[in-house]
């Protein structure tokens, strides 16, 4: 099956490497500490974890005692909304909210 | 230049309809995730990443207009799926329709399969086109009378009113999935289904909600040794004991019910041997199926992978029949692809009714069809500019290295954000539903 890459005959080229090939080089360049095994575990552990979000009850509650004290819930920025474990406290604002129910698709207009 | 077609190989390709909203500001909600006709090609049906689903029926064909099919028109929307958030595991659920399945027409209401990542549901359609009147004890308004005020008896009478199309859930089948929910498939008994995610395929009763009966198990003992997934499974469309699920190493398995409870041992594996020289960092993402559909024959079956649409004969597994390349100019930008991530992108692919022509979408509003017959394929695009009614569409080129000619496209202008994911061939006649981001685009062949 070809690749795309032709040899005129009678060259001896063993640089000529496939479109393929030529594409991995490039994207190795750019992460050297990419794995070898780009199917393997990783990538699909991280695709069946999708959806998965991070909230601590115990920090929550905490937050939660401390704020009332202050009397105002800080600000979230967007920034850290997208970091929930680690150093940022998660607030009322950072968990999923159920999102209002849509009332119509624009396809039925 | 002729376009690949059904049964010849003049078919022209005419804009019909598109649906949605015309400006560039898409919300996610409006994003379409699955397109899929009926089993008489009456009823077209859509999911979106909002959860709601719009049925669209084709409108009789007017004596006004003999050479022009009907029109699809909008005949019901309701919301399947609601967002949540599984607080045990701390999972958000989208309400994004993954995919919508009919099941056959047996009375006069129409029932669908959707579903979500977690949640399949049953949704029955109706008509109610006639009312009640004349209770003896309710007034037209609905207030109750006073029965001592009644002094003579009346029979309430049925009396034709404006049609009202109701959409009602029957049946919520919960609570069977760890992983996402890719496929469901309607068996050809017409009383079990199967749903499949990840690393499982359960068998539903369409009747019974509280169980199903896992029929595929492919998860690890342990984790670390997970090496593929399952993307796509499809019931054979009249053997009923028979299933294909296909995996992200570029693999189909066939199983048979009657072989086992648990269909773990395949009946038949589909392999297409891999020249291990050419082997690359790529090779695998882009061997991952995204779909597979079985020929409304039975006879064969096709997959979808990233560059390629594959024809499979149910009776060789050890390499598909005919190859058909979608967009091979990408091989050469593979890198920035997997940047970006739409090395990912899961395109679907469909049979059209005689099994002569296969379709498939691609980047920049693309979408190819390829004649099995004629050897010949076309490429097309779903845009607003084309959009003329009736007007006939131009086949697109990619140009791909060298001069380009007057309406070829180059690879880099290629939109990638502009995908075409999901497309759906009418059973019978020369109809297709194509979807771009946020809008549904109806072709027709030129009558």
């Amino acid at each position: 099956k070809s690749e795309g890459a032709t040899l005129e005959s009678g060259e001896i080229d063993d640089n000529v490497i496939t479109p393929e090939k030529a594409e991995e080089v490039k994207l190795k360049a750019r992460y050297p500490h990419l794995g070898a095994k780009p199917g393997g575990s990783d990538l699909l552990r991280k695709r069946l974890q999708k959806g998965q979000k991070f909230f601590d009850s115990g920090d929550y509650n905490m937050a939660k005692a401390k704020v009332k004290n202050k009397q105002q819930l800080p600000a979230v920025t967007p920034a850290e909304k997208a970091e929930i474990t680690g150093d940022h406290i998660p607030t009322p604002q950072d968990i999923p909210q159920r999102k209002p129910s849509i009332v119509a698709s624009k396809l039925a207009g | 230049m002729a376009g690949a077609g059904g049964g010849g190989n003049d078919v022209q390709w005419c804009f019909s309809q598109v649906k949605g909203a015309i400006d560039d500001d898409v919300a996610e909600a409006d994003i379409i995730s699955t397109v899929e006709f009926n089993h008489s090609g009456e009823l077209l049906a859509t999911g979106d990443k909002g959860g709601r689903v719009v049925i669209f029926q084709q409108e009789l064909e007017s004596k006004n207009q003999p050479l022009c099919r009907g029109e699809y028109n909008v005949y019901s929307t309701f919301q399947s799926h609601e967002p949540e958030f599984d607080y045990l595991k701390s999972l958000e659920i989208e309400e994004k329709i993954n995919k919508i399945r009919w099941l056959p027409q047996k009375n006069a209401a129409q029932f669908l399969l959707s579903t979500n990542d977690k949640t399949i549901k049953l949704w029955k359609i109706s008509e109610r086109d006639k009312r009640p009147e004349g209770y003896n004890l309710k007034e037209e308004d609905g207030r109750y009378r006073d029965p001592t005020t009644v002094t003579t008896l009346r029979v309430p009478v049925f009396h034709p009113m404006d049609l009202m199309v109701e959409a009602s859930p029957r049946r919520v089948f919960a609570n069977a999935h760890t992983y996402h929910i890719n496929s469901i498939s309607v068996n050809s008994d017409c009383e079990t289904y199967l749903s499949a995610d990840d690393l499982r395929i359960n068998l539903w009763n369409l009747e019974i909600t509280d169980r199903s009966f896992n029929i595929v198990d492919i998860k690890p003992a342990n984790m670390e040794e997970l090496t593929e997934v399952i993307t796509a499974a499809e019931f054979h469309p009249n053997q009923c004991n028979t299933f294909v699920y296909s995996s992200s190493k570029g693999t189909i398995r066939l199983c048979d019910m009657r072989a086992s409870a648990l269909c773990d041992q395949h009946s038949k594996l589909f392999e297409e041997p891999e020249d291990p020289s050419n082997r690359s960092f790529f090779s695998e993402i882009i061997s991952s199926i995204s779909d597979v559909k079985f020929s409304h024959s039975g006879r064969y079956m096709m997959t979808r992978d990233y560059l390629t649409v594959k024809i499979w004969d149910l009776n060789m597994e050890s390499r598909p029949v005919e190859t058909y390349q979608v967009h091979e100019y990408l091989r050469s930008k593979l890198c920035s692809l997997y940047e970006n991530d739409c090395i990912f992108d899961k395109f679907e692919c469909c049979w059209n009714g005689n099994d002569s022509v296969v379709m498939t979408g691609s980047y920049n509003n693309f979408f190819r069809m390829f004649d099995r017959g004629y050897r010949q394929d076309v490429t097309l695009e779903a845009s607003r500019e084309s959009s003329k009614p009736r007007s006939v569409l131009k086949p697109r080129k990619v140009c791909t290295g060298g001069k380009r000619k007057k309406d070829e496209i180059s690879v880099d202008s290629l939109d990638f954000n502009k995908k075409i994911l999901h497309t759906a061939w009418h059973p019978q006649d020369n109809i297709i539903a194509v979807a771009t981001t946020n809008n549904l685009y109806i072709f027709q062949d030129r009558l």
